[in-house]
């Protein structure tokens, strides 16, 4: 891994004021990114992935603040930018966004050919004709056949994964170098789910796009992610290869959500479920926030934050387990199970 | 779209011709009295009074003074005043004063759009600072001082220290129409201000409107291109009927002013109990307001593309 990432964040720090109080939604988090890679980050509802990628784009909500770190991309420090201007070079242009539900995120009262054409308007220097020409190759691009009569239509006279093709279709319009890609799945049919990821990936190699998948559903990483960062209460608390997260987990949170996967569940036992609720992110966390959640925790979990321990070049775990003086602690028997099933089918 | 716009024409004619019967029979179980002048009342007797009334058609069954008067309404023959103005049509009645109502109408509306859609845009745009707190002021204000309280400090303001006149004539129009007009506008600034605000922070909460800025728009160009056209759409839908109805006038400005329009004309004939007035006056507005509404849908139908819908499925989104 000796390339340069394109994109670095930090030991970002990212609150929100909520009616006087600060919460912290994301605590010292760092991630790189690579070029051309896909990259899943996962989690439960509330760990932060949303917020963390938003700040990528500065999107984040009025009441929330980057306080701390650095967001590094393209030489600058993106973190640091406060004024609109600075974020316009970007949005759109060299990071992309596609939102979860394609069924309110498009204007109801513009033409779906004028919205894709507005964002080449923005950022290509062509209008008009043009950029109508343009937009209409971007509708077919996405898989929308029909397209000039398309073009014409407006987004109640679209189903729903026609509409994220739509999204899609503005997100990639300008050719941008990272697609942030916000649980584009979630709200639709599970039928169409696979022709999204489908057409994503196809993008992705066409444009040579950098792509990072916010999801929670396993099942979407393991096919679509080359590297995967599982995070938790506003940090990320492993990171590696997909195949070191599926087959070789090290971070107890990462076990409970292997073993929480339906396809390893054993007929007529309950499925294993992850007991208790994520810490409240109003208060100081000490020690590692997983602790109170986990049976095996040890003592000192609850006392010191663990640092990253390698477990390869490319995988990396937030866990005391890993520490040479730590007792032994065996992966449990979903991820035994994960890594049987790999090896049986070769 | 041509079948709802048959649909909802027909609906409009009825609903008319519904108010027209409605309105004629209730002003037929007045007693006969008030078809005379009061002077007439005076000098003819009984037997004078029954002639007349037989000779004009008045004792005759009520289906059948019904079925004349839809006839007369088609010809737009709207009967005489009696009381107001003895035998004059009604027709020159309210063209002499329907005019100057709707001149400074117009102009009112003009200016309320104006303003109080920019108002509104402001507040929108700098919500919860003081440009907003000023605005809901202004808004609170007007809507909870009563207008007479409002309309005699304008007056004050605008006489006193502007020199402006403080009551309305023909000869000096321009000048003498500012003080109404600007009373007539303020509350319909306040109006079009308050929905606007409304229906911008409505639209501004919208995913695609952070879909829009995701793609690298600037906030100037989203409130522009995306939330202002987007949250003037319900607003639309009452424009046709307000312009129409600035034909009926202000009771309260035109009376403060003492302008000459449609305002008092309806408390007036009321009270002297003009009834062909009244009638007249009843269908117009009735007749213009459901207009009004009926322009206002075909409005909204052009402007936003998902109202089409309800023609093909029935109702159904």
């Amino acid at each position: 891994m000796a390339k340069e990432p394109i994109l670095s964040a930090r030991d970002v720090e990212i609150q929100f004021s909520l009616r006087g109080r600060k919460l912290t939604a994301i605590r010292k988090c760092s991630l790189d990114l690579y070029e051309g890679e896909t990259l899943a980050i996962v989690g439960e509802s509330g760990s932060g992935k949303s917020v963390f990628t938003k700040s990528f784009v500065g999107m984040l909500d009025a009441n929330g603040s980057i306080v701390g770190g650095s967001i590094m991309y393209n030489g600058e420090d993106i973190s640091k930018y406060t004024k609109e201007q600075q974020w316009l070079n970007i949005r759109g242009k060299k990071i992309a966004m596609v939102m979860q539900d394609p069924m309110t995120s498009l204007n109801p009262l513009k033409k779906i050919g004028k919205q894709i054409q507005e964002s080449i308007e923005l950022h290509q220097g062509i209008k008009g004709e043009a950029a109508k020409q343009k937009a209409l190759e971007m509708l077919r691009k996405v898989g929308i056949s029909d397209a000039e009569r398309r073009y014409n239509q407006y987004p109640h006279e679209f189903s729903g994964g026609m509409r994220q093709r739509v999204v899609i279709a503005i997100a990639v319009a300008c050719h941008p170098q990272i697609l942030i890609c916000d649980e584009p799945t979630t709200a639709l049919d599970v039928t169409i789910q696979a022709q999204i990821l489908d057409l994503i990936r196809h993008l992705q190699q066409e444009l040579h796009m950098t792509v990072i998948y916010i999801t929670h559903d396993l099942g979407v990483v393991a096919n679509v992610a080359d590297r995967v960062a599982v995070m938790y209460a506003g940090q990320i608390v492993e990171y590696g290869l997909v195949n070191e997260i599926f087959y070789n987990a090290w971070h107890p949170y990462t076990w409970a959500l292997l073993s929480a996967l339906p396809q390893l569940g054993v007929k007529g036992e309950d499925l294993p479920s992850i007991e208790g609720t994520p810490p409240n992110l109003y208060t100081t966390i000490v020690g590692d926030a997983f602790a109170p959640r986990n049976k095996q925790a040890l003592a000192i979990d609850f006392v010191k934050e663990p640092p990253f321990f390698d477990v390869s070049d490319t995988h990396k775990a937030k866990t005391w387990y890993l520490d040479p003086r730590a007792p032994k602690i065996e992966q449990p028997e979903a991820v035994r199970r994960l890594r049987e099933n790999m090896r049986a089918r070769g | 779209m041509f079948k709802y716009t048959v649909k909802r024409l027909l609906q409009s004619v009825v609903t008319v011709l519904t108010v027209v019967t409605i309105v004629f029979l209730l002003l037929r179980m007045l007693p006969t009295d008030y078809y005379f002048t009061e002077d007439q009342l005076m000098k003819f007797s009984e037997q004078q009074r029954t002639e007349q009334l037989e000779a004009a058609g008045l004792l005759d069954p009520v289906p059948e003074q019904l079925f004349r008067f839809y006839g007369q309404l088609i010809q737009g023959d709207l009967g005489e005043s009696r009381r107001i103005q003895n035998g004059v049509p009604v027709t020159d009645v309210i063209s002499k004063k329907f005019g100057i109502s709707m001149q400074l109408g117009l102009i009112s509306v003009a200016i309320s759009l104006v303003v109080g859609v920019g108002m509104g845009v402001m507040q929108a745009k700098h919500k919860d600072r003081i440009l907003d707190y000023t605005g809901t002021a202004y808004t609170v204000f007007v809507n909870a001082v009563p207008p007479l309280v409002s309309y005699s400090l304008i007056l004050l303001f605008g006489s006193r220290i502007l020199g402006l006149p403080s009551m309305y004539s023909s000869r000096n129009a321009g000048a003498s129409s500012i003080l109404p007009i600007v009373c007539l506008s303020l509350s319909s600034i306040a109006w079009y201000a308050l929905w606007t605000r409304r229906y911008m922070i409505d639209e501004l909460n919208k995913d695609y409107i952070k879909l829009a800025r995701v793609k690298g728009m600037s906030n100037k160009e989203i409130m522009v291109k995306h939330v202002l056209r987007n949250a003037f759409v319900p607003l639309a839908q009452y424009l046709p009927a307000s312009l129409l109805l600035t034909i009926s006038g202000s009771l309260l400005a035109e009376r403060f002013f003492s302008v000459p329009g449609m305002g008092p004309l309806m408390t007036d004939a009321i009270s002297r109990y003009d009834t062909n007035i009244v009638q007249v006056l009843v269908i117009l507005y009735a007749a213009l307001g459901i207009i009004g509404v009926f322009l206002g849908d075909i409005l909204m139908m052009i402007i936003d593309p998902r109202i089409t819908l309800i023609d093909k499925e029935g109702g159904a989104r």
